[in-house]
């Protein structure tokens, strides 16, 4: 039983009449890559939200490695061990590169922050680009900056909103080496809306569909299933760029 | 070499400033180098921690008040000054807890701030009866708060000895030197640099796993015990305060002063104040009346035309007109 | 009994001119998110007006009418050459209307000078068993009911009204509709503005006339205006109840300064719990 690490029973979160996760029952095992699915409005990011203490539930209890964090603040359940990767890169675009990693690093890791960051800078391929703002990089360069901030803190559980959004082919690519990469450190979750990119990370999937869970399996039993295709897989996959 | 060489001109500078002027003029820069103190800690919370205080002038005031309080009960100056830091920072803290911790908006922080100033204009003012009064020391309403001991340098086993002008400047010379060298180093060292991420964005920032209720209390409390320092060392060296202190007047010339020098770096606040000092001491203080038309006119002015500060503006100017590139973006310049 | 009555009417009064001077800070408030700082001096210039009118020849009355008209000219003028250029940017407005503030005091001492000016308080007073009791206090009451019975009319009865609750949910939607909301945010400004000259016109004859007057309300406008909360009048009205009510039984038992002392510790300890103010539960609104 100690292998699971994260724990929802009962989660439940309402925004005036609507329920944005209803009831939620939702287990992870240590080491899982598990992909969460789901139209728009499912519920994904809300779910995020609630893991990471940035909304309070309206019912229903969060455990974390065996402690109840559903009441934590952020910065608690962050210390605590929980990453997260936001849909819309959020990450300093005053600050130079380095200075992001090195916030991210010092949370969890105090005087050791500046060996962490350089060897983050390497694996995200920003070396060269280190001193440079935020602000200047490229879309893609900056979801490697926030892919690299969940890296440099290295947290136990890694929440990723739609990792590869705005990527191009080749860049979604080295994301998915990259998430298989964190993943031998860390459980993750993902949430994404690119079914190429779920197949080729394979991890097992849970769909989401109003707030609850619609069906688990691995992708493949998950395509077999009609009332998953019906809400979701039938509708055209979004476009790259 | 240019950071150290800085530092090596500005301690020349004062060292040897009471050489070349007048003992009228040295008193004069003596109380600049005081506000520019206060002004400093108005640059820490606003510049640095992204919140605006209006009620910098209210720290100010304690820490004047508590000065005298314990400078005429104990006769120990030093102690009277420790005493205005600890009381200014407390009631800072005391503030900021609620505040911060309460998650009150930045606007509602400033009109607190403020309010908390205008009514401790208003409690200090009714004070004129004797029977307000702590130990010997009455606090005097409008008429204020009489006989404050100066500052005086005081070693164990020596009578204390009461600073003469050219001391007091060197003294508060020195300490603003200090006070501004504590603070660069704050804002440039770790803490600065995560009041700087939660500055830039709060939320994010906490998911780092770093609780920015807490910074903010201790970067509110320092500021506070800046602005405590000043009023002592004003107290110490007036040897009178009155409930002006807390006008709104003094609140907004504050605010300028760290509008006209910019809140992007620290020096900026102390050179705003000494700008604003100065021209002010220049164009002769006809009436208190024009003073406030003047100031309210500039506020208005700079917010509306130099949002960033009057003199960052001008050496925007220079830099454009003589062609060099900004500089890179930095946690704290 | 007579002292509990009086009592009573004493607490009522403290309400009404809570009410009646915050009222229109809460307007502008409630619509554009921002505090303004030069509001006690829209309070001061509508004083100001009942004490020229009166000079003329003109009774209280026509003051009074008249002073909601000049602030509110006033405000119009304000929010066309200042205001307008910094929304969106609440931290510098407020600073922009700081600076006005200082100027307008600056200002009215310069043609005025900084003497108390008095204006007799008409109606006279009736008698309540050993207590003497000023009619013209009863008026005030009534002026804080007229005002909050006006601004809801404005809000909920007219045109402009609709749009401007319309601009307080959701300002972009507004503009896709048509509608400008500059416009909407200029007229609320002036409008809040007049609330104030009227009451600061109508609180005249009880306070003189002085440039610093507004300096005696500010700080209990201001916290009435935050503990209210972005609900204009639901949460003016229920602020200045409760802060009234601390108000007056902390003055009755000392002093007034330290009412307002009370008040100010009251809305501080209570913004621990309730950051936005006591209507902040419900969405921005009238
Ligand atoms: N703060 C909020 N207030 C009110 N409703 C909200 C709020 N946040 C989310 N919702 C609603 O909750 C539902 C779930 O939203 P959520 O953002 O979690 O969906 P999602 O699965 O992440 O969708 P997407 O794929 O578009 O990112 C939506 O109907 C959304 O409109
Ligand atoms: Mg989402």
């Amino acid at each position: 039983m100690n292998d699971v690490v994260l724990q929802t029973r009962g989660l439940v979160k309402e925004f005036g009449g609507l329920r944005a996760v209803n009831s939620l029952d939702f287990t992870l095992r240590r080491g899982e890559l598990r992909c969460v699915i789901g139209p728009n409005g499912a519920g994904k990011s809300t779910l995020f939200k609630l893991l990471t203490g940035q909304l309070k539930p309206t019912a229903g209890t969060i455990h974390f490695k065996g402690l109840d964090v559903t009441r934590l603040l952020p910065h608690e359940i962050a210390r605590a061990g929980i990453g997260i990767k936001f849909q819309v890169p959020r990450v300093y675009d005053s600050l130079s590169v380095t200075e992001n990693l090195w916030l991210s690093a010092r949370s969890r890791h105090g005087a050791a922050a500046g060996a962490i960051v350089d060897r983050v800078l390497a694996e995200v391929g920003l070396v060269e680009r280190r001193t440079s703002p935020v602000g200047h990089l490229s879309h893609g360069d900056r979801q490697w900056v926030e892919i690299g901030m969940v890296l440099t803190s290295d947290p136990d559980l890694v929440l990723l909103d739609e990792p590869t959004a705005g990527m191009t082919h080749a860049e979604a690519r080295r994301t998915a080496d990259l998430v298989r990469e964190i993943n031998r450190r860390a459980t993750l979750i993902v949430v994404e809306h690119d079914m190429d990119f779920v197949r080729s990370i394979a991890g097992y999937v849970t769909v989401l569909h109003r707030g609850a869970v619609l069906a688990e399996g691995t992708m493949d039993e998950i395509r077999a299933n009609d009332v998953v295709r019906d809400i979701y897989l039938g509708k055209r996959p979004r476009a790259r760029r | 070499m240019t950071a150290w060489a800085l530092w090596a001109v500005a301690v020349a500078v004062v060292a040897a400033l009471p050489a070349v002027l007048s003992p009228f003029q040295i008193v004069q820069l003596t109380v600049f180098m005081i506000y520019s103190l206060l002004a400093l800690s108005l640059d820490l919370i606003w510049g640095f921690g992204g919140i605006l205080s209006f009620g910098q002038a209210a720290f100010f005031g304690v820490g004047g008040y508590v000065y005298g309080i314990v400078g005429i009960n104990s006769g120990s100056t030093t102690l009277a000054l420790i005493a205005g830091v600890a009381g200014a920072a407390g009631l800072a803290a005391l503030l900021g807890y609620f505040t911060f911790y309460g998650r009150v908006g930045s606007m509602y922080f400033a009109v607190i701030t403020l309010t908390v100033t205008l009514i401790l204009h208003q409690v200090m003012g009714t004070t004129a009866d004797p029977r307000y009064a702590v130990g010997q020391a009455r606090l005097g309403g409008y008429n204020g708060m009489t006989n404050i001991p100066s500052l005086a340098l005081e070693v164990p086993g020596r009578a204390p000895l009461t600073l003469d002008p050219v001391q007091l400047f060197y003294v508060v010379g020195g300490l603003l030197l200090l006070v501004l060298a504590l603070t660069r180093a704050l804002v440039r060292g770790s803490f600065g640099r995560v009041l700087a991420a939660i500055r830039e964005d709060e939320l994010r920032t906490e998911l780092l796993g770093y609780d920015p209720r807490w910074r903010k209390l201790v970067t509110f409390a320092i500021s506070g015990s800046i602005a405590g320092l000043a009023g002592g060392l004003f107290a110490g060296w007036g040897n009178f305060m009155n409930p002006q202190v807390f006008s709104m007047f003094q609140s907004a010339l504050v605010v300028i002063w760290v509008m006209v020098g910019g809140r992007s770096t620290l020096y900026g606040a102390v050179v705003g104040t000494l700008v604003v000092q100065s021209l002010t001491n220049y164009l002769g203080t006809a009436s208190v009346t024009y003073t406030t038309v003047a100031l309210g006119t500039a506020l208005v002015v700079i917010v509306l035309l130099f949002p960033r500060g009057l003199v960052p503006a001008i050496e925007g100017a220079v830099r454009r007109v003589s062609g060099r590139r900004p500089p890179a973006p930095e946690f704290a310049r | 009994m007579d002292f509990v009555a009086v009592t009573a009417f004493g607490i009522v009064y403290t309400i009404a001119t809570l009410i009646l001077l915050a009222l229109g800070l809460a307007v502008i408030f409630g619509m554009m998110g921002v505090i303004n700082l030069a509001q006690a001096e829209f309070l001061m210039v509508g004083a100001y007006t009942v004490l020229i009118v009166t000079a003329h020849g003109a009774s209280v009355w026509v003051g009074i009418a008249v002073a909601p008209v000049v602030v509110g000219l006033l405000g119009l003028v304000i929010e066309r050459t200042i205001i307008r250029f910094l929304y969106g940017r609440i931290l510098d407005t407020m600073l922009a209307t700081w600076g006005l503030s200082l100027g307008l005091v600056g200002l009215v001492t310069l043609v005025f000078g900084p003497t108390t000016e008095g204006i007799a308080t008409p109606l006279g007073h009736v008698t309540v068993g050993e207590y003497r009791l000023s009619v013209y206090s009863v008026f005030v009451i009534l002026m804080a009911f007229a005002v909050l019975g006006l601004t809801y009319g404005l809000f909920n009865y007219t045109r402009f009204g609709l749009v401007a609750r319309a601009t307080m949910q959701n300002p972009n939607m507004v503009s896709a509709l048509g509608v400008n909301p500059a416009r909407v945010y200029m007229g609320t400004f002036a409008f809040g503005a007049a609330l104030a000259g009227l009451g600061g016109g109508v609180m005249a004859p009880l306070t003189g006339v002085v440039p610093t007057l507004g300096l005696a309300f500010i700080a209990k406008i201001f916290i009435t205006v935050i503990v209210g909360g972005p609900v204009i009048l639901l949460g003016t009205t229920t602020a200045g109840v409760v802060l009234g009510l601390v108000e007056s039984l902390v003055s009755y038992g000392s002093t007034p300064i330290y009412g307002q002392v009370a008040m100010l510790a009251f809305a501080i300890i209570l913004l621990r719990l309730l950051p936005q103010g006591i209507s902040g539960f419900w969405r921005r609104g009238v």
